[in-house]
């Protein structure tokens, strides 16, 4: 057997002098190897279009991938075992950073999560102004994987333009939170604050330009030959396949299933809004490139219904027990003072029991388990990331293609280490 | 040339060896290409259109260690990634410098737990923290820059 | 609260007489809490049974509630995409060597999320014979995700502890 030797295996052993069998114990990743005649390689964790810190065991017939086996952990952060430390506000900020590409969306399913269980109900204006930053994440997430995904098929120039737009939607995400990516922004009982002035007039210029940008991206790309090639009939999944592995999200719906928790379990009011699910017929990498682009424009029209009912009122329930009171009433109101002091200092408590709370990333389903045992932390949470559920694919797409074909697959899933890693 | 006879006779420049060799490594900085977290995020978007780090001589960013000048760390490091950071660090040529970006890399940020080193100083020497959870890229920009004025005023024995 | 949860409490209970222990409905989620030896014959049975039709495992969650007996529990998320309904089956664990069965041969990806619990809660899943380390290094000790694991805290530099930290702090050289 012949072992390619990458850069950053870790530990630091030299490779060649173990055995087949010391290499198999130590780096084997749990791949069954086929052939003593085929080459093992490793792919990563330092590696341009693995998306972060993917480590991809493959075993190689020449260029074709026989098999391979899926390393992570790479960063392992232990955000579940960090959050049971802190109080349900205190624990928010984590989820950020589990889905960098789309905060705001696991913000989503963490506070959905922690209202169901505290059985709170949020104002009509926090439900719409939810919806729609929801929906500009999903964006703002499509474009960074068209951007990389298109890099990994060697179309530079998309993923300058993808920026271009990126920008405006973090903008925006600076208006509202005051921080570019990790927003925090929603909060137990509504929202950190109302949204400014500028934020309606700044969606609306959003809502007329971005069509327009949405067509560049498939002039660049849609009719390309080159990109047909590399992604036409590639990494193909069947539904009922996609189904057993959990495959969810537009990679599911690239193979022709349609289901999406935004219509199948509403949550936050969606079942109000009138939008099509987008569905690929092929199961191919270039399916779900079209049903990524077409969720976009649909993400555009909710963000149109939405703002054009966004009502008036305020963004935070009245419960003084979740929500801390206004700056104002410090002043005057002593059980506000004591209010804030024991919502900062201890946080507020939830009930015993546990809830499952599931939300459409821009990935996938999200959801989130959490346990509470009537104190104001935690007993557990968990989260069931896209990304980590959507890898477990990897190898039923892959077998037999080249590997040069694997970084197009691999793109095309869409996965986020840190939300795999947590 | 050409450019001699829009400007006439250009003359000669008379400077020290070790400023010539400093100012040629300041305006070709190559930074490894190279993500972990949240950070890499905002890394792209540094090299990307609005911001724009080609300006500083900075748009190659080689996925080889061996062709890179300046490793940025962009995002928490967990024990499990230690050891190959630290070799992708010993597989880099000299001279080499560090940029730990980001509260993570600098110094274990809000994940204060048993996956996560804190700080990445505690595996490769660093040159230049930049603060932020991630940082803007203002701030990235800034922290190159500092890091420039550090390599400005190096002398060549240390790299001997 | 879906229509559907009485439906599985039904069939469930004629199929198998004995295995529901307990149920519970909180926040309008169905679980059934059942016996971990009925476990994959349930599971089998929800995902043939034409009136359930559940083919799509969401999720396995692992718990520990440490000062309770049993102490541990997993969570099985299964959700019917035909259908459009889900269950929750809880099944407690007294001994995390001696774990339920794994219900790979019923979804395949169950094999994947069974490492993640095996990874960081220590719960085998018998029939599994691929868990292994996923998230930690292969050398590590100990499950962290259980309740008498530490967190690892280390203790925070200020202004008047930082040099008794920093004498301590182990930084690289070249």
């Amino acid at each position: 057997m012949t072992v390619g030797m990458n850069l950053g295996m870790p530990g630091g052993d030299n490779i060649q002098e173990l055995s087949v069998e010391e290499l198999r114990a130590k780096y084997g990743s749990g791949l069954e190897i086929q052939s003593e005649e085929n080459m093992l390689l490793s792919m990563g964790p330092q590696h341009p279009s693995t998306h972060g810190v993917l480590r991809l065991l493959l075993e190689l017939d020449g260029e074709t991938v026989v098999n391979l086996a899926p390393d992570i952990g790479f960063l392992h952060t232990g955000i579940e075992k960090n959050m049971e430390s802190k109080t349900y506000t205190q624990a928010l900020v984590m989820t950020d950073r589990m889905d960098y590409l789309a905060p705001m969306s696991n913000n989503f399913g963490y506070i959905l999560a922690v209202e169901k269980l505290l059985g709170v109900e949020v104002t009509p204006r926090a439900e719409v102004i939810r919806v729609i930053l929801g929906e500009l994440t999903r964006i703002l997430s499509h474009l960074v994987w068209l951007g990389t995904s298109a890099l990994d098929v060697a179309a530079q120039s998309v993923f300058l333009y993808c920026f271009r737009e990126r920008e405006y939607i973090l903008d925006i995400y600076e208006m509202v939170a005051g921080q570019r990516m990790m927003a925090s922004y929603f909060r137990p009982g509504g929202l950190w604050r109302d949204v400014p002035e500028e934020f309606v007039p700044a969606i609306r210029n959003f809502l007329d330009f971005f069509p327009s940008r949405i067509d560049d991206y498939e002039a660049l790309l849609k009719e390309n030959p080159i990109f047909h090639k590399r992604t036409k009939g590639v990494g193909v999944i069947s539904a009922e396949d996609a189904i057993s592995m959990g495959l969810t999200g537009p990679s599911l719906r690239g193979s022709g299933v349609n289901w999406d928790i935004r219509k199948s379990i509403p949550y936050s009011g969606y079942e109000n809004y009138d939008f099509e699910v987008p569905l690929g017929t092929e199961g191919d990498v270039y399916s779900r490139y079209l049903c990524r682009m077409k969720e976009m424009r649909q993400s555009l029209g909710i963000i149109k219904q939405a703002l054009d009912r966004l009502p008036d009122g305020p963004v935070q329930i009245d419960d003084r027990k979740i929500v801390p009171p206004p700056r104002s009433e410090l002043g005057r109101s002593m059980e506000a003072v004591i209010h804030h002091f024991k919502l900062w200092t201890e946080g507020f408590k939830a009930p015993k029991g546990y809830v499952f709370q599931r939300v459409e990333s821009p990935k996938g389903e999200f959801a989130c388990y959490l346990r509470g045992n009537d104190t104001s932390k935690p007993a557990r949470v968990h989260f069931r990331t896209p990304s980590y559920v959507n890898l477990a694919s990897l190898p039923i797409m892959a077998k037999g293609l080249f590997v040069a074909d694997l970084v197009a697959i691999i793109g095309s899933i869409d996965i986020v280490l840190g939300e795999i890693d947590r | 040339m050409g450019v001699e006879q829009k400007l006439g006779n250009m003359g000669v420049v008379t400077t020290r060896l070790e400023d010539l060799v400093n100012w040629g490594r300041t305006n070709s900085t190559w930074p490894m290409l190279f993500g972990l977290a949240c950070c890499a995020i905002e890394m792209m978007s540094t090299q990307a259109s609005h911001y724009d780090a080609s300006r500083f001589g900075m748009e190659l960013m080689r996925p080889s260690p061996r062709q890179a000048d300046l490793m940025i760390v962009a995002g928490r490091v967990s024990r499990k990634m230690a050891p190959v950071l630290r070799r992708l660090y010993d597989q880099m040529s000299d001279p080499k410098w560090v940029i730990a970006m980001g509260d993570c890399a600098s110094c274990g940020g809000i994940f204060n737990n048993y996956a996560i080193v804190q700080g990445v100083d505690e595996i490769v020497p660093v040159d230049v923290y930049v603060a932020g959870c991630p940082p803007r890229p203002e701030a990235l920009l800034d922290g190159i820059m500092t890091l420039h004025e550090k390599v400005r005023g190096e002398k060549l024995q240390e790299w001997a | 609260m879906s229509n559907s949860d009485g439906l599985f409490y039904e069939k469930v209970n004629d199929a198998f007489p004995e295995s529901i222990i307990e149920v519970v409905d909180f926040r309008g989620e169905r679980t059934l809490v059942v016996e971990q030896a009925y476990l994959k014959d349930i599971c089998l049975f929800l995902r043939d049974e034409e009136d359930l039709v559940c083919n799509f495992l969401e999720d396995i969650v692992a718990d520990d509630m440490l000062p309770e007996f049993p102490r541990f529990a997993v969570n099985y998320h299964i959700y019917s995409i035909p259908k459009n309904h889900h269950i929750r089956l809880r099944v407690p664990v007294d001994d995390p060597d001696d774990g339920p069965d794994s219900v790979g041969t019923v979804w395949p990806v169950a094999y994947w999320l069974e490492m993640e619990v095996w990874d960081l809660m220590g719960i085998t899943f018998k029939g599994n014979d691929k868990l292994r380390r996923l998230f930690l290094p292969e050398d590590w000790q100990g499950h962290p995700l259980r309740k008498d694991y530490p967190l690892g805290y280390e203790e925070v530099q200020f202004s008047f502890n930082w040099q008794a930290i920093d004498a301590k702090k182990p930084y690289a050289k070249d």
